[in-house]
């Protein structure tokens, strides 16, 4: 098929449970002007050469045909730092960094073990007994939700109210055409400003009635570049909350998925819990919750591997391709836990590398090794599982497990 | 011939001296690399290998002990450790080197990684004066650190290089007075130029740093053995109950004297596979230097010999020298890594990739020195050859590879928070000579030895060297 119609395919939702030849396509083929209008590329050493380069533009406003702005950007809507360059993106990660990590905070993520563990053993003990059960509801999702939550004051009780949010946020993203694009914006629109008003309201009661969650802390602490303005809070937390669950689900999912499809490995980690770490990294590497960054804009022309890229066109960086470019990985289709020299793109790469991406690691490190010792036994009930709509945010939408007979 | 040369090579006797960092790794690749023969590691500090960089940061702030830097090993090494003992010299015909008390460990290759230690105080009288330190080792940190803890009246910190930067800042953050005295016209421009020196002077004045530049100390003075204060070359003087003597570093090759290479006080030099030049150019098979005491020639300096006191550079020449221990032939590797390093002063990261001193001029391409916030590309002949970022070392990734690719001088236009006027200004790298402190970075030409001289042996009385 030609190469021009490559990001139509990849964002054909019949491709999902299995991009990966996509990905080889792209890479033969090199960088290539799709039929929309924009470049897609897909090979590791291009991509990691865009991530860091300070010509390439995260926010979407710099795009030459207004049709290509996410709505979200249009008519001068906040946006969190992701969306900005610098030196509003730096300014505003660093106070939001502030409260979260190093170097103000350098204790915050490990301080959450013992609670990430005990929110994971009271989830797995309620999964026992059970033949059957859904690895995304009654694990994946719960854990990261509940964890995020917790780290930025939110209530548990509206954990609810947050996933359907949430959910029109995430379908929004969709890039796929059609006519329920439309609705899908102006729903996802709706979401973020409701979910913003929500977070908003939220700090403001932290105002008066401090404690120890991340609000808290963006509302009191100020450091050399002061606050954020009430909408920026709105944009900032919105952001910490969705992007802080909704990828490790992914993730989670995506190992649990693996692991089942590998006996071999699955027994391995469950023998020498020591390989988790590297295993979680190849997780990373192998089944990235973020398949694609579609936001990038050149800010003048930009010759990647011999094609120019003229400024203000659509630049989308398939980092789940990269991570499987046989020029950077040996065996790159193989899943291998001790693999070395794993350098992935599973949090991207350059200034907007991952903000969330300690947490991410070690909820997952902790969560699989929490389950591998429950899905002994287990197997899955449908390969491949059904997946969300998304090929951006790419994972599983249920992840069905069954105990297999005669065990 | 039908065995396999490496297979030699992988056996025998390894001797390294000098257990710090470049030690160590290089000790972890051989075994990775499949050594199984002898290996010895003789080390003149009594401690395990530990990590220098936090001793003048996170250490002096009492954040992190000055025992507590232990350098996690990265395997198991099955070495023979030979810690708290000198190495005298070398034997390379009998292929030994001799230590302290007369021992002899005969080897079949031998990995020079002495590094280096802090210049002392000229005036030896001074120098012994209580309060009268320098920091290099985690027992100097450990001493100074007490010293600090003691809140002293005043700290004298002398030459404004990196290290000299980090203690002033140390020392602020602490809320103590601190006076810095450097003979160039500010901090950090013999490393960084006239652009960063004039903003890293800034940054100190506005932290609070009595900073003199353009001065030197002529005189620590004492009392019944304990400093008091110092005197400077303009007339000025200060009380000073500590003065921190940072003047850069002495590379650690006078055990070399007699051994017949390439080693005299800018290091042991060596070629892009480390492996040490004898004293008249010729390459050896036997011997291989890594780390702060090498000097080595880079391709993308025009092969200037290149002398690094970097973390990244001691961890990268040391895996290419072991690897080059094992190996023979097209197997062996270059040295080839762009240099860089990292310094945290004044509640900010400097971290700089390239050789900024190779250098005309100099741009910044993103960011704002009024804002504390860049990255300053350096050119050489129309050529990116180094940059440096100020709290924005991610970008620094790209500005490599512009360094590796020779990627013309000034860099195009287009690069996100690019500031309002853009126009490259003269780097203003100073003499060397002119400053205080020692370099890090040292471009130290092309010539292996300029020790050699021409020893003759004619039939009357002999005459060595020059006159």
């Amino acid at each position: 098929m030609p190469p021009d119609t490559l990001h139509e395919r990849i964002t054909d939702y019949a491709n999902r449970a299995d991009p990966y030849p996509l990905y080889a396509e792209l890479r033969e083929n090199g960088v290539t002007r799709q039929a929309d209008g924009s470049y897609l590329v897909g090979a590791y050493h291009d991509i990691a050469a865009l991530l860091h380069d300070p010509r390439i533009s995260s926010d979407s406003r710099n795009r030459t045909d207004p049709n290509t702005v996410p709505p979200l950007r249009r008519g001068g809507r906040p946006a969190a730092f992701i969306g900005f360059d610098d030196p509003e993106h730096d300014r505003l990660r660093r106070i939001a960094m502030r409260p979260f990590g190093p170097p103000h905070s350098p204790r915050r993520i490990d301080g959450l073990r013992a609670e990430i563990g005990r929110i994971s053993d009271e989830l797995i003990d309620g999964l026992r007994d059970r033949g059957r059960f859904d690895v995304v509801e009654d694990f994946a999702h719960p854990l990261p939700v509940t964890v995020i939550c917790r780290l930025l004051g939110v209530p548990h009780e509206d954990v609810p109210r947050i996933r359907a949010w949430t959910n029109e946020i995430i379908a929004s993203l969709d890039l796929s055409p059609g006519k329920a694009r439309e609705s899908r914006e102006d729903a996802g629109l709706e979401a973020r400003q409701a979910i913003g008003t929500y977070l908003g309201d939220l700090a403001d009661k932290r105002r008066d009635d401090p404690s120890d969650d991340m609000l808290s802390a963006l509302v009191h602490d100020s450091g050399p570049d002061g606050h954020l303005t009430r909408r920026e809070l709105m944009a900032t937390a919105t952001l910490l909350l969705i992007a802080g669950h909704e990828t490790t689900v992914n993730l989670i999912t995506n190992g649990v998925l693996t692991l089942l499809r590998r006996p071999d490995a699955l027994r391995r980690l469950r023998e020498n819990p020591g390989l988790m770490p590297g295993a979680v990294e190849e997780l990373l590497r192998y089944e990235p919750p973020v398949h694609l960054l579609p936001q990038r804009t050149p800010l003048t022309d930009v010759e990647v591997s011999g094609v120019t890229v003229p400024r203000g066109s659509p630049l989308v960086l398939v980092l789940a391709s990269g991570n499987r470019d046989p020029l950077r990985f040996d065996a790159p289709d193989r899943f291998d836990p001790t693999r070395e020299d794993n350098q992935h793109f599973g949090f991207g790469g350059g200034v907007h590398s991952c903000f969330g991406a300690p947490l991410a690691r070690l909820e997952t490190q902790l969560a699989l090794r929490a389950l591998l010792p429950r899905l002994e036994g287990f197997r899955l009930s449908e390969d491949p599982p059904p997946y969300r709509h998304s090929p951006i945010l790419r994972g599983p939408r249920h992840l069905r497990v069954e105990r297999a007979s005669g065990t | 011939m039908s065995s396999d040369p490496r297979s030699d090579l992988r056996s025998g006797r390894v001797v390294i001296v000098g257990a710090s960092l470049a030690g160590l790794r290089a000790a972890e690749t051989l075994r990775d690399e499949g050594f199984v023969g002898s290996l010895t590691l003789v080390g003149e500090e009594t401690q395990p290998p530990y990590d220098r960089p936090p001793l003048s940061k996170q250490v002096l702030l009492g954040r992190t002990g000055a025992a507590d830097v232990g350098l996690p090993g990265r395997r198991e090494i099955h070495a023979d450790w030979r810690l708290g003992v000198r190495a005298e010299r070398v034997d390379r015909v009998g292929r030994r080197v001799v230590l302290a008390g007369g021992e002899r460990l005969p080897f079949d290759r031998l990995l020079i990684a002495t590094g280096t230690r802090a210049r002392p105080w000229p005036n030896a009288a001074e120098a012994r004066l209580d309060g009268v330190l320098t920091l290099r080792t985690s027992e100097d940190a450990a001493a100074l650190t007490a010293r600090l803890d003691a809140g002293p009246r005043r700290v004298l910190v002398i030459g404004a290089g990196f290290t000299g930067s980090e203690i002033a800042s140390a020392c602020r953050e602490r809320g103590l007075e601190v006076t810095v005295a450097e003979r160039g016209p500010s901090p950090l421009v013999g490393a960084l130029g006239g652009t960063l020196g004039a903003f890293a002077a800034g940054l100190q004045r506005a932290h609070g740093v009595d900073l003199r530049c353009g001065v030197t100390v002529t005189a620590l003075t004492g009392r019944h053995g304990q400093l008091t204060g110092a005197e400077f070359s303009d007339g000025g003087r200060i009380e000073a109950d500590v003065a921190v003597v940072a003047l850069g570093a002495v590379r650690n090759t006078e055990w070399l004297a007699g051994s017949g290479l390439a080693a005299g006080p800018r290091g042991v030099a060596c070629d892009a596979g480390c492996r040490a030049f004898d004293m008249y150019g010729i390459v050896t098979d036997d011997v291989f230097v890594a780390g702060d005491v090498a000097r080595f020639p880079h391709p993308l300096f025009e092969y200037q010999m290149l002398a690094l006191e970097h973390w990244g550079n001691a961890v990268a020449q040391a895996e290419v020298a072991a690897h080059n221990m094992v190996s023979t032939g097209p197997d062996r590797r270059p040295h080839l890594a762009v240099p860089a390093f990292w310094s945290s002063q004044f509640g900010l990261n400097i971290k700089s990739v390239g050789v900024p001193t190779f250098s005309d001029r100099l741009v910044i391409a993103q960011g704002s020195v009024r804002e504390g916030r860049l990255v300053a590309v350096y050119g050489y002949r129309g050529r990116i050859t180094a940059a440096v970022s100020v709290n924005r070392a991610k970008w620094l990734e790209h500005y490599r590879h512009l360094i590796e690719t020779a990627a013309p001088f000034p860099p195009g236009r287009g690069a996100a928070d690019r500031p309002e006027s853009a126009e490259p200004v003269p780097s203003d790298v100073p003499d060397p000579r002119l400053l205080t402190h020692g370099p890090t970075v040292a471009l130290t030409g092309h010539l292996p030895d300029r020790r050699l001289t021409m020893v003759r042996r004619p039939s009357p009385p002999t005459v060595a060297g020059r006159p």
